[in-house]
């Protein structure tokens, strides 16, 4: 049943539309809480931001947004993540995060429509680098 | 473990495996870690409710998991560059997830001495939940 759309207006007028930044410092106790909550007990995390690190720098405009839309889909799942490293975060580093939905798609799923949400989110440090650069594609069923 | 070198690795080569045992404390240090406050991921009522088999493994905390065995696989002269994952089943808590990867391509790019690694995490009854790539730059002895 692909049938009805479920990709409303309110999900189309955020397409494109750049969220942000939010600006996050970059704490040591902030690095090691990370290390620790993934089991990763390489010293180098203690200086340095572990490779899925910017999973905890949280675009929450654009996702509160994105999880809390008028639509009768209402599980929600992670699909895929992608990073990509440009230099390593840092602890001192001050990462601001943009982020912008920049695909709708609907399929027929087993148990009715569903429907993947793309994302890209831009990790940009003190200096005005982009230091990671991430695309995050969620599920609503 | 000895530095990897780009020389070291063949196509078709297996990297040292990994292997997690999630508990649904890890779960919630990593929620607070992460900032993912999501119920299914430690309050198991929630999680049923939602047509689960009780709380599931952040899909993140899994790739997570990846990412260690990638770079302690990679040691102090490798880098990451780029690493993707498809979250395509669950990891339950109690269980061990095996993290693995495979060297698929050993390549020169801008003078760049690089391979790219297939990964994958695997839940107890050997489903791959987990699988993605990795794109490493290796160290050369050349």
């Amino acid at each position: 049943m692909a049938g009805e759309s479920v990709i409303t207006e309110e999900l189309n007028n955020l397409l494109n539309v750049e969220f942000g930044p939010e600006v996050y410092e970059i704490e040591k106790g902030m690095l090691k809480r990370f290390a620790e909550a993934i089991d990763d007990p390489n010293p180098k995390w203690l200086k340095q931001a572990p490779p899925t690190f910017p999973a905890a720098l949280v675009p929450h405009e654009l996702l509160h947004k994105l999880f809390n839309v008028d639509i009768p889909l209402k599980r929600l799942f992670n699909g895929t993540s992608e990073l990509e490293y440009l230099q390593p975060i840092k602890a001192g580093d001050v990462i601001s995060v943009t982020a912008k939905l920049t695909r709708l798609r609907q399929v027929a799923g087993a148990e009715g429509p569903t429907l993947f949400m793309f994302t890209e989110m831009t990790y940009t440090n003190q200096r005005g680098e982009v230091v990671v650069k991430g695309k995050n594609t969620y599920i609503k069923y | 473990m000895a530095q990897v070198y780009f020389e070291d690795i063949n196509e078709g080569s297996d990297i040292p495996a990994l292997v997690k045992y999630p508990t649904t404390m890890q779960l919630v240090k990593y929620a607070g870690a992460s900032g993912d406050f999501y119920q299914i991921h430690y309050d198991k009522d929630f999680a049923i409710a939602n047509g689960l088999p009780g709380v599931i493994v952040h899909g993140w905390l899994t790739l997570s998991f990846l990412g260690q065995m990638v770079t302690d696989w990679l040691g102090e002269k490798g880098t990451l560059l780029k690493l993707n994952g498809s979250y395509r089943g669950m990891n339950k808590v109690h269980e061990d997830i095996v993290c693995n990867g495979k060297v698929v391509k050993k390549y020169v790019e801008d003078g760049r001495t690089l391979a790219r690694v297939d990964i994958w995490a695997e839940n107890p009854q050997g489903e791959k939940t987990v699988t993605g790539t990795a794109i490493v730059q290796l160290p050369s002895k050349a």
